[in-house]
């Protein structure tokens, strides 16, 4: 579904590159999840995927489904079916989740040939999608993300994903900032949305979030690269002893820069 | 953001200074008279306008008093100073004496308001809202007016009801806003040439919109028009107003007084959407916007309420005010200020509270863009005896692009302690990330664009009457629609 292949980029207009040549390979019906330190191009790379325009690539390529997509636009790649969770959603005031949501859907069902709901039918869509997040209805008519508690917007983000049935998803540290009951509402949420016609990449600094939704991968990335991968052993192994252990341990066998 | 400005944004300025469509000009022939003022002009103004010799005296003391008076500069805006001696002060495309119908109106006029969208012809106009034109100095039409007296209903041009009208105007008129209240509203008073008048008798409400639709057509001419409505006890109105000029290199000066004077239980509603040529992107050219705009809440519980869409004008200087007088009145204030390209606005209300338990809302939306300069500058003021009064503002800028500016100058003062006054202010920055944000969802740019605009200013737009709210949602759209797409 998702194929990265040696990906760099930079902010536009500067000279340090924050991906350094990543790969990462990823299927449908799978879960990832990508750890690593501050500052290692966690986000860098969820938004590069999905085609923020601050980062250029300066090489490789990001196929999806085999298409090129490292030179669309941003919603040109939603159409796709690229969802990312943001880490700081963005507030819009004025505007209301379902307005923004009817738009969203109807403008990616018509990318696609996919027949647009009116109002009446959206209503009954949405309505039924409340649920996977525990969503009071009120929620649908307050602005985007405004006022919004940090949990809020967190759960908003998988509240979103629900709705746009996105075929691949970034979640960038969803987990951050959520307590303990927000954390399981929203892992709840994400689990019921996982099925194996979707993928999604879960990208967290902790090892906590894994408990709640189980990845088959997980990646550890450091100054640019994914510089190891393995199953869900890997995070305890983190967990247990950090990143600087690891980063020794590659040193030692020559595998990182 | 990185230092250059990143492409949304780019669009965003580039959909924001979309051309000015109004900016064609009429070819009629005028009748002008010599420029400059002086006590002959003002004389001879009010002379081919066949006024009263009341008239006559009141422009040439307001005359008198103006010349005495100086230009104010203690707003947040520079520009060259208007030329009062190379000035038109009257400018009257030659007509035929009496207007009985549209059939009488020049054609080339006519063609005017159909290019500006808006037709006169009663039979193709919006069901039910009345209009009069006015069309560099003088109101070319006013339509419906029969069905308005039917209801009672006065509403005419200025020049009409000086002459058919005398004593409403004699006890209205400057009653609101003194001569000498300031530079340009003692000028507008010696030399205006026209304006709308619109009077509601009692327990009246009027059974349509009432619209004025300024237009500045001669290159020269500065159009200074004079508005009075009167609402008397329980009566209401909704009042829209619209302004279009032509482009010129020449700056011209646009120097209005409306007044609006509101008896017990009245209720008055102004809109304006203003639209003069803004000048092009390296300032040159465009309408010095300054008008006095003030209403008066005389009786207890009436309710004033201004609602403006300022997208035009090379500078404009406008405080609509609302004085609460009567006991338990209303002032509201609902206000989106657009400036682009080298724009100067320094906008904002006055509320005066006397009576007791009077309240007053403001809400303001200002969005710069390019490098223009947006002030909100506003006055609350609670007297002593204004005991119980509530106040709530709200102040938002916008800012898009790097070298645009947007500033807030608020005064308040409360004197006494059961009164309360509320103030908020935020100023946000288009970025990147709700671009961004909304773009990932699947929603283009332009549409993206469009809707944290119209997020933005939907408080203010949903003041609008529903007429007009149409008109202000295309004109956002043409200032904020561009090559997207």
């Amino acid at each position: 579904m998702l194929e990265i292949k040696n990906l760099h980029a930079k902010v536009e207009g500067e000279d340090i590159h924050i991906l350094k040549g990543v790969n990462l390979k990823v299927n449908a019906g799978e879960i990832h999840a990508i750890m690593g330190p501050n500052g290692s191009g966690k986000s860098t790379l969820s938004k590069v995927v999905s085609g923020h325009p601050e980062y250029e690539v300066t090489e490789g390529e990001i196929l999806f489904n085999g298409e090129d997509i490292t030179e669309l636009d941003a919603d040109e790649r939603a159409h796709l079916g690229l969802f990312l969770a943001f880490q700081y959603p963005v507030e819009v005031p004025g505007i209301t989740n379902k307005t923004l949501l009817r738009e969203a859907y109807n403008t990616i069902a018509r990318a696609n040939d996919r027949e647009e709901l009116d109002p009446i039918e959206f209503e009954d869509y949405i309505e039924s999608k409340l649920d996977i997040i525990n969503m009071k209805d009120e929620f649908l008519s307050r602005s985007i993300n405004t006022g919004f508690s940090g949990g809020e917007k967190k759960k908003n983000e998988i509240f979103q994903m629900a709705v746009l049935n996105p075929v691949l998803s970034f979640l960038d540290e969803t987990d951050s900032g959520l307590d303990i009951d927000a954390l399981k509402v929203v892992s709840d949420g994400v689990n019921k949305i996982a099925n194996d016609k979707n993928a999604i990449v879960m990208i967290t600094h902790y090892q906590r979030l894994l408990n709640y939704i189980k990845p088959d991968f997980v990646h550890v990335m450091m100054a640019g690269k994914l510089i190891k991968s393995g199953g869900i052993e890997l995070a305890e192994d983190l967990e247990a002893n950090g990143y600087d252990a690891l980063e020794k341990e590659l040193v030692l066998n020559g595998e990182a820069q | 953001m990185s230092e250059e400005l990143s492409d949304g944004v780019k669009e965003l300025e580039s959909m924001i200074s979309e051309e000015y469509k109004y900016g064609f000009t009429t070819d009629v022939e005028y009748e002008d008279f010599p420029k400059g003022i002086s006590e002959e002009i003002v004389r001879e103004l009010s002379r081919v306008k066949e006024e009263p010799k009341w008239m006559t005296d009141f422009r040439v003391k307001a005359y008198h008093a103006w010349k005495e008076m100086e230009e104010p500069t203690w707003f947040n805006a520079t520009y060259n100073k208007p030329d009062f001696e190379n000035m038109l002060y009257y400018s009257a495309p030659k007509k035929k004496p009496q207007l009985d119908s549209m059939d009488d109106v020049d054609p080339n006029i006519r063609e005017t308001y159909e290019k500006l969208g808006i037709p006169l012809e009663e039979q193709k106009m919006l069901s039910n809202v009345a209009v009069d034109a006015v069309f560099d100095s003088v109101s070319i039409f006013t339509s419906f007016k029969e069905k308005l007296a039917e209801a009672g209903v006065i509403f005419c041009s200025m020049s009409e009801a000086i002459k058919e009208h005398p004593e409403l105007i004699k006890k209205y008129l400057a009653s609101v806003i003194p001569v000498r209240d300031n530079f340009y509203s003692a000028l507008n008073s010696a030399v205006f040439s026209d304006g709308s008048f619109c009077y509601i008798p009692k327990n009246t409400k009027c059974p349509m919109e009432l619209s004025t639709y300024f237009r500045i057509n001669n290159m020269n001419s500065g159009q200074f028009e004079r508005t009075l409505i009167v609402a008397e006890e329980g009566a209401s109105v909704s009042y829209l107003e619209g302004c279009t000029a032509p482009m010129y290199d020449e700056n011209q000066l646009h120097a209005a007084v409306v007044e609006l004077v509101a008896l017990d239980d009245a209720d008055i509603k102004y809109s304006t959407i203003q639209n003069w040529y803004a000048g092009d992107e390296n300032g040159k050219g465009g309408i010095y916007n300054f008008v006095t705009k003030r209403g008066i809440c005389k009786g207890k519980n009436s309710h004033i309420s201004w609602t403006q869409l300022e997208t035009g004008s090379a500078v404009t200087l406008k405080y609509p005010s609302v004085i609460l007088q009567g006991d338990n009145s209303v002032g509201e204030f609902y206000s989106v200020a657009v400036t682009t390209k080298k724009q100067q606005a320094d906008t904002g209300t006055k509320m005066i509270h006397l009576g007791k338990n009077t309240k007053s809302t403001i809400i303001s939306k200002g969005i710069s863009a390019g490098q223009s300069n947006n002030s909100y500058r506003g006055e609350v003021k609670i007297s002593k005896n204004a005991t119980g009064s509530k106040n709530y503002s709200v102040c938002d800028s916008m800012l898009i692009g790097q070298e645009c500016g947007a500033h807030t100058f608020p005064y308040i003062s409360s004197e006494n302690s059961s009164s309360s006054v509320e103030h908020e202010a935020t100023t946000s920055r288009v970025g990147e990330e709700q671009i961004f944000y909304l773009m990932q969802r699947g929603i283009s740019e332009q549409d993206a664009i469009s809707m944290i605009i119209n997020g933005f200013v939907k408080d203010v737009l949903k003041e609008l009457p529903l007429e007009f709210a149409v008109e202000a949602n295309k004109l956002l759209d043409v200032k904020l629609e561009g090559s997207v797409g």
